[in-house]
């Protein structure tokens, strides 16, 4: 079976209870309790004041991981390329909109539109940091983490470059809420390299696997797993963030999962 | 770039279903845009829509997955013997090593937009035959063809706008040059919706006419509807000589703004010239660009600066958006299949409503059909956001 390798050189993390990779690292290794809190998103400094008031959550979540982790990586934007991946848009935006096509007055706003298209988060973040190099924008519902691993992992091994993972998820309002219960925002970034750097975290390697998920032992920690499909890959962080080497068994698809053999750098 | 076979191809859009009626009408000129009568849309502008996407009916088994946007990914995907295709090739490969990779934009949001008009006046609850998963959700078109052929492999949609169904070709090819699959169905749907037509309106982005591409009046796109599919496989030791190539892919980011294009068409031109490094062709190689040519007079503008730049005045090309109107996220898909259909039939498809052309953009754009040997084509898909690729396709020999 094929198996796919790559270096993480850096982390992004955001989540309820989680502020930061370095921070929730502790969390995720056990060192610190964890503690459910809501999502904090800091201000998108990267960009222009017009375009930070423009833009809806996704893109400061987006924004904010990658911007973390590409600093731990020690590698700018401008000529990464990225792979975006979130299992759906900006669901208050998509309220909204639909909202307004249902009325009488359908006249929608610019801003609006061009923030309802999926790659949202990948146009601001491209202006925010003039990156012209490709970008690739999917969804895969509930399994959009594992469809931005596998995209990101082939550019690696078949273009031989860096590139940017940002895996991102966010709320949605009623009434779509009740239909897609989706509470809390959530996002993982992470630089991955074809070749060991000096600033290399760990090794992943990565292949298509039936074996049984790895769930997270903190109640907490493991509800976000079953609800935000980003968090899928939180048991990869957790492995790096306690130190092991070992296998984990990623969610994807309902009779797919990725398994993600991790070695410490 | 190693070369990938495409083995089969079909496209179905307002201009027809199917490969034979898509070339009928590019060789008739016939053009498939209407004055607007889509649903309750009360906009002064002209469409592009499928008939008869309301008459198809899913299988009991897929009956969740039931939207505009996917009855007409159903329709496109029975053409041409597409679906038997794809199942022989999964015969040969295996369920778990065919993936499907579809672009769309705005995927089922019509049944969306639909059931907010019928929210529970007490509660607001939208009615409880709304599946957001299997509609709404952009994953939806891919997990329905991936449905459709029950099969296991990796799934993904890709949606980066108007390029979304030219990304498809770049992130299957990477899979399989990978070796995590064998053959891969790419393809865009997207249906007509009120989000696209009022959302582009604000924009003032809508001709009130049938758009016209690079015509010095050109006042905006004709938004259409559409669902193209390609089956890619590996080149055979010897491929037949009209065996039809992916031969190059380029792909770039204009990092400028969110619904304009970089006005010297810099990421366009990238995109261009990527591709060509990818199939290690200079541009003299090529016989005929299928621009992305919205009509919009910046789009256009833009895109005709980054072609000179690129291969100069010379080169045949035109937009066949005139014809289908604007098809979104399934434009890379059909214009692939149109691309594919002039290096088939040897004939580059001259754009229509054009009667002005923008001396200006100085490009050899063609008016009329010209039948002649065609052996490599570009097309050109520049999306919202500032995503851009180019696709090359060719004669094996």
């Amino acid at each position: 079976m094929t198996t796919l390798t790559a270096y993480i050189e850096g982390i992004g993390l955001l989540g309820p209870g989680l502020s930061g990779w370095s921070e929730g690292r502790e969390i995720l290794a056990g060192r610190q309790a964890y503690q459910p809190q809501k999502t904090v998103i800091p201000p998108p400094e990267l960009l222009p004041p017009a375009e930070r008031r423009r833009c809806g959550e996704i893109v400061k979540l987006a924004l904010a991981t990658s911007t973390e982790a590409m600093a731990a990586a020690g590698v700018g934007a401008s000529d990464l390329p990225s792979v975006f991946t979130a299992s759906h848009g900006d669901g208050h935006n998509c309220h909204t909109i639909c909202e307004m096509l249902a009325s009488d007055d359908r006249q929608i706003s610019p801003t609006r539109f061009h923030n309802s298209v999926h790659n949202a988060a990948s146009g601001y973040w491209s202006i925010a940091t003039g990156a012209m190099a490709p970008s690739a924008v999917l969804c895969a519902f509930d399994a959009s983490f594992g469809a931005g691993l596998l995209e990101a992992m082939t550019q690696i091994a078949v273009d031989g470059t860096r590139c940017i993972l940002i895996a991102s998820d966010t709320d949605y309002p009623e009434p779509v809420f009740s239909v897609r219960p989706l509470s809390e925002l959530l996002g993982i970034s992470l630089v991955l390299a074809p070749e060991p750097t000096p600033q290399a975290v760990a090794r992943i390697s990565v292949t298509f696997s039936n074996e049984p998920v790895d769930r997270l032992s903190d109640e907490g920690l493991e509800n976000l797993r079953l609800t935000i499909p980003a968090a899928r890959g939180l048991p990869l962080l957790r492995v790096i963030a306690a130190g092991e080497t070992g296998r984990v068994v990623l969610d994807y698809l309902e009779e797919t999962r990725i398994a993600v053999e991790v070695s410490l750098c | 770039m190693n070369p990938l076979l495409i083995s089969h191809f079909t496209a179905t859009s307002s201009i027809g279903r199917g490969l034979d009626e898509t070339l009928a009408a590019l060789r008739q000129r016939t053009p498939g845009l209407k004055p607007c009568d889509f649903d309750t849309v009360d906009l002064p502008t002209y469409i592009g829509e499928v008939a008869g996407v309301d008459d198809v009916v899913l299988s009991a088994a897929m009956k969740d997955f039931n939207c505009r946007n996917n009855r007409l990914a159903q329709l496109g995907l029975e053409q041409d013997g597409f679906a038997e295709a794809v199942r022989a090739a999964v015969g040969r490969y295996g369920h778990d090593r065919v993936g499907v990779f579809v672009g769309t934009s705005t995927s089922g949001i019509l049944e969306s937009e639909l059931a907010y008009r019928r929210r529970d006046p007490d509660t607001g609850a939208l009615p409880p035959n709304f599946h957001y998963s299997k509609t709404q959700n952009t994953f939806s078109v891919a997990d329905f063809t991936r449905h459709y052929f029950d099969l296991r492999g990796p799934a993904v949609a890709i949606s980066s706008a108007c390029s979304s169904s030219a990304k498809v070709f770049a992130s299957a090819r990477r899979m399989m040059e990978a070796g995590l699959i064998d053959a891969a169905v790419v393809g865009g749907v997207d249906s007509l919706c009120l989000t696209t037509l009022y959302g582009f309106n604000s924009l003032q982005l809508l001709s009130t006419q049938a758009c016209r591409p690079f015509d010095a009046a050109r006042d905006g796109i004709s938004i259409g509807e559409a669902a193209a599919f390609a089956l890619l496989e590996r080149v055979p030791q010897n491929p037949a000589p009209d065996a039809l190539l992916l031969l190059g892919i380029g792909e770039s980011s204009d990092a400028y703004h969110m619904s304009s294009p970089h006005p010297e068409g810099l990421g366009a031109r990238t995109a261009m010239e990527q591709s060509l490094k990818t199939a290690g062709l200079t541009p003299d190689a090529i016989d005929y660009i299928n621009l992305h040519g919205t009509a919009t007079p910046s789009n256009d503008a833009a895109e005709g600066k980054a072609v000179r730049a690129v291969f100069g005045s010379a080169t045949p090309c035109s937009s066949t958006k005139g014809a289908t109107g604007h098809t979104l996220g399934a434009a890379g898909g059909v214009e692939a299949v149109i691309s594919l259909l002039a290096l088939r039939h040897c004939v580059l498809p001259g754009g229509l409503n054009t009667t002005q052309l923008d001396r200006e953009a100085g490009l050899n754009y063609l008016l009329d059909n010209r039948e002649q040997p065609v052996m490599r084509v570009i097309s050109n898909s520049f999306g919202f956001g500032g995503t851009n690729c180019s696709l090359i396709f060719g004669r094996a020999a």
